[in-house]
């Protein structure tokens, strides 16, 4: 399996930009798992956070690439250092009188969310790394999955590996 | 006082030092037209293509180190300038492109003429702005000149909708700076960067220096010779840098690559040391990366650091800008002669005579390249399209100057030769300039003869006419079992009448003994001058290296072999 590597970029948020980024990891081949843009605190800027397959090399040239557009101000790859991960899941799944309980309590495993409920299906909101929502789909797929949203990850570096 | 958009974009061109404009006006951009009237100092060059427009703007640039300026209008105009991007961002060229849009009410509702160029263009510029309050006009253009001619150039686009350009006025303020906290190109280089450089370059028994189009647009061509003359290191040049050394100079060894002469791959084949000066290890100078300068660390000193370990492995990658980089080095390179591999290479240079030119009783058009040298005495600016001849262009003529030849190297953009020479003689009207095309990439842009006429721009045009699709029946010959499917040009016409029907002077060349005449009767013709050279159909560029191949799958001149003794 390919190595995914998390790359937080911090951009004007100008007219474009988006557009800008995701032309240019299409038009350069490189492999978008996620992507997920949002102001920070200062409204001028967006963080972008994207995963991306592929190896060593082809993570220096993202980078690099990324970093070379204009509106790009700064790009680090925290894949590298200790990070704080997280990414929202809904997950509408098929549940009936018979499956709505065991379903409950997967959720509550998960520490996840009931948010819908209705006689045939039940939404639930989950959030966490990576691994966790690949988890609770997994153990809610033999029940039937209807629709999945997902946010795709965000990502800070943390403070408190560095001090 | 108060001012509109269009005015505002006037003050602004002036403020940056610009004096020509190519363009061709429109409905959303006529208001900038309008004012653009009334600034005389702003000369406007009128094209019959837009096309012509940015590539004239791209030859200016070449020509002269400054941001070459083109306009168009709103949608087909806008899209008509796309190719003359691409080739100026691909050879990282400083242009600037001021389109006019729809009103700002129209934009997303297909109105006539509208087309989201700022979406188009995005893969092919540097940068791009979509304008949409009058008060950004200014600073968007004031970043644009700064964004195309620091760091890497490349061509900028600037898409202004028509209620921007006449609608509110305000007061005119040029500001003091540019704010860009995304950009910032590098100067100076890293000194530990620059010591380990040293070491290398001390070491090797058997350098090259590999210099690239970054040596003409950092201006260094001066140190680029201290640095080559100082420790004795034979220089080739990429497409993209000849001119950096005179091909006078005895370590100038030509051109690499895929339509390079032998001894100048061979050289690198066999080198310890590849010291690459803004260069970028293009695919025509590399053929298989993987059997690239095989025995050779790798010193590459370049402004973008996209490009260190891209294509080839930096083992000593210098991020800076090259004067400078070089002006670091000189100092810690020892002076050396590597008197061995000095007489190696000229061995190479004896045993593959790449630029032999047989006898042939039909005109060949490397004898018209070299004639056209020996006319200019090599001081001339070239400027060619791309092909067959745009290969003999390079390899035939004796280059003596920094930015004389001007050719489209990493886009290949076929017709690039009319409006780059009309670009490149306005750019420098003291030079003289031939334009050399095929009658293939002729036939793409030949209407902006017009331009040369009404703006009595001499540029005297050379067609290597071999009524084909040259470089594409090369390869169909060699590599295509002779299918000679759609490259065979049997509908062309009479050049000669058609220079003439543009009130311009033509000439017919078919014999060698004609030829030095007729380049001298064009020259001292006052004004544009067409001449024709009917040249030998099936004429092949060697050497080549087949794409995807090594030098070590060079084909070579067949009868080059009678010349070595």
């Amino acid at each position: 399996m390919a190595q995914k590597h998390t790359i937080s970029a911090l951009v004007e948020n100008h007219f474009g930009v988006l557009c800008r980024v995701a032309g240019l990891f299409s038009s350069r081949g490189f492999n978008i798992d996620s992507l997920s843009v949002g102001e920070t605190e200062d409204p001028s800027i967006s963080r972008m956070t994207i995963v991306v397959g592929g190896d060593d090399s082809v993570l220096e040239q993202v980078v690099k690439q990324l970093d070379r557009v204009i509106d790009v101000i700064r790009v680090i790859d925290i894949t590298q250092g200790a990070f704080v991960e997280r990414e929202l899941m809904l997950i509408k799944v098929k549940a009936d009188t018979t499956t709505r309980a065991e379903i409950i309590q997967i959720a509550e495993v998960f520490r996840a969310h009931i948010v819908d409920v209705c006689p045939r299906s039940m939404t639930i909101e989950v959030t966490g790394k990576n691994d966790k929502i690949q988890a609770i789909i997994g153990m809610l797929s033999s029940f039937g999955i209807e629709e999945i949203a997902r946010t795709g990850t965000v990502a800070l570096l943390r403070d408190s590996a560095v001090q | 006082m108060e001012m509109t958009g269009a005015e505002i974009i006037c003050e602004s061109l002036l403020r940056e030092g610009v004096d020509t404009i190519f363009g061709l006006p429109g409905g959303a951009v006529l208001p900038f037209y309008g004012a653009l009237s009334g600034y005389p100092k702003l000369r406007h060059i009128l094209v019959r293509h837009e096309q012509a427009a940015a590539m004239a703007a791209d030859g200016y640039a070449r020509a002269t180190g400054k941001v070459g300026v083109c306009s168009a209008t709103s949608g087909p105009g806008a899209t008509n300038l796309v190719t003359g991007l691409m080739a100026a961002q691909m050879d990282s060229v400083p242009i600037v492109c001021i389109t006019g849009q729809v009103p700002r009410a129209a934009i997303g509702r297909d109105a006539f003429q509208e087309t989201d160029i700022t979406g188009i263009t995005l893969p092919v510029t540097k940068h791009n702005y979509l304008v949409m309050d009058v008060r950004d006009i200014a600073p968007a253009i004031k970043e644009a000149f700064y964004i195309a001619r620091t760091g890497r150039p490349g061509p900028v686009l600037i898409d202004v909708p028509k209620d921007v350009l006449a609608g509110e006025k305000i007061e005119f303020e040029w500001p003091a700076e540019v704010d860009l906290p995304g950009y910032n190109p590098p100067g100076e280089p890293d000194a530990r960067q620059v010591r380990v450089a040293a070491h290398l370059i001390n070491q090797a028994e058997r350098p090259v220096i590999l210099a690239g189009h970054g040596v003409l647009i950092s201006r260094a061509w001066d140190e680029l010779r201290e640095l080559a003359e100082k420790a004795q290191i034979p220089v080739i040049t990429t497409l993209l840098g000849i001119g950096a050394m005179s091909t006078e100079h005895v370590l100038n060894m030509g051109m690499p690559g895929m339509h390079g002469m032998a001894y100048a791959s061979l050289a690198i084949d066999r080198s310890d040391l590849v010291i690459a000066l803004g260069a970028r290890f293009d695919d025509r100078v590399t053929g298989r990366l993987s059997d690239f300068a095989p025995g050779a660390k790798i010193i590459h000193v370049d402004v973008d650091a996209t490009e260190f370990n891209k294509n080839i492995v930096a083992d000593a990658p210098v991020l800076g800008d090259l004067k400078d980089s070089l002006r670091a080095l000189i100092p810690m390179v020892q002076p050396n002669v590597h008197l061995d591999w000095i007489k190696e290479t000229d061995t190479l240079r004896a045993e593959h005579p790449s630029l032999f030119i047989r006898k042939s009783d039909v005109l060949l058009p490397q004898q018209v390249m070299k004639q056209i040298s020996d006319e200019t005495n090599g001081e001339a600016i070239i400027v060619t399209g791309v092909g067959q001849h745009q290969m003999w262009a390079a390899q035939h003529y004796g280059y003596k100057e920094p930015n004389s030849l001007i050719t489209s190297g990493g886009s290949g953009a076929m017709g690039f030769e009319v409006p780059a020479a009309l670009g490149a003689k306005v750019g420098r009207p003291e030079k003289t300039v031939w334009s050399i095309a095929g009658d293939g990439g002729f036939q793409m842009t030949l209407c902006d003869l017009a331009t040369a006429v009404e703006n009595k721009i001499d540029v005297k045009y050379a067609i290597l006419n071999n009524g084909s699709l040259g470089m594409v029946r090369q390869w169909q010959d060699f590599f295509y079992d002779k299918d000679f499917f759609a490259t065979i040009y049997s509908g062309n016409p009479d050049f000669v009448k058609l220079a003439e029907a543009y009130g311009i002077r033509g000439i017919r060349v078919t014999k060698q003994e004609d030829v030095a005449g007729a380049i001298q009767e064009a020259m001292e013709t006052p004004g544009p001058v067409v001449v024709d050279f009917v040249v030998k159909e099936d004429e092949f560029v060697y050497p080549m290296i087949p794409a995807g191949e090594s030098v070590h799958e060079m084909l070579e001149e067949p009868e080059a072999e009678s010349i070595i003794s």
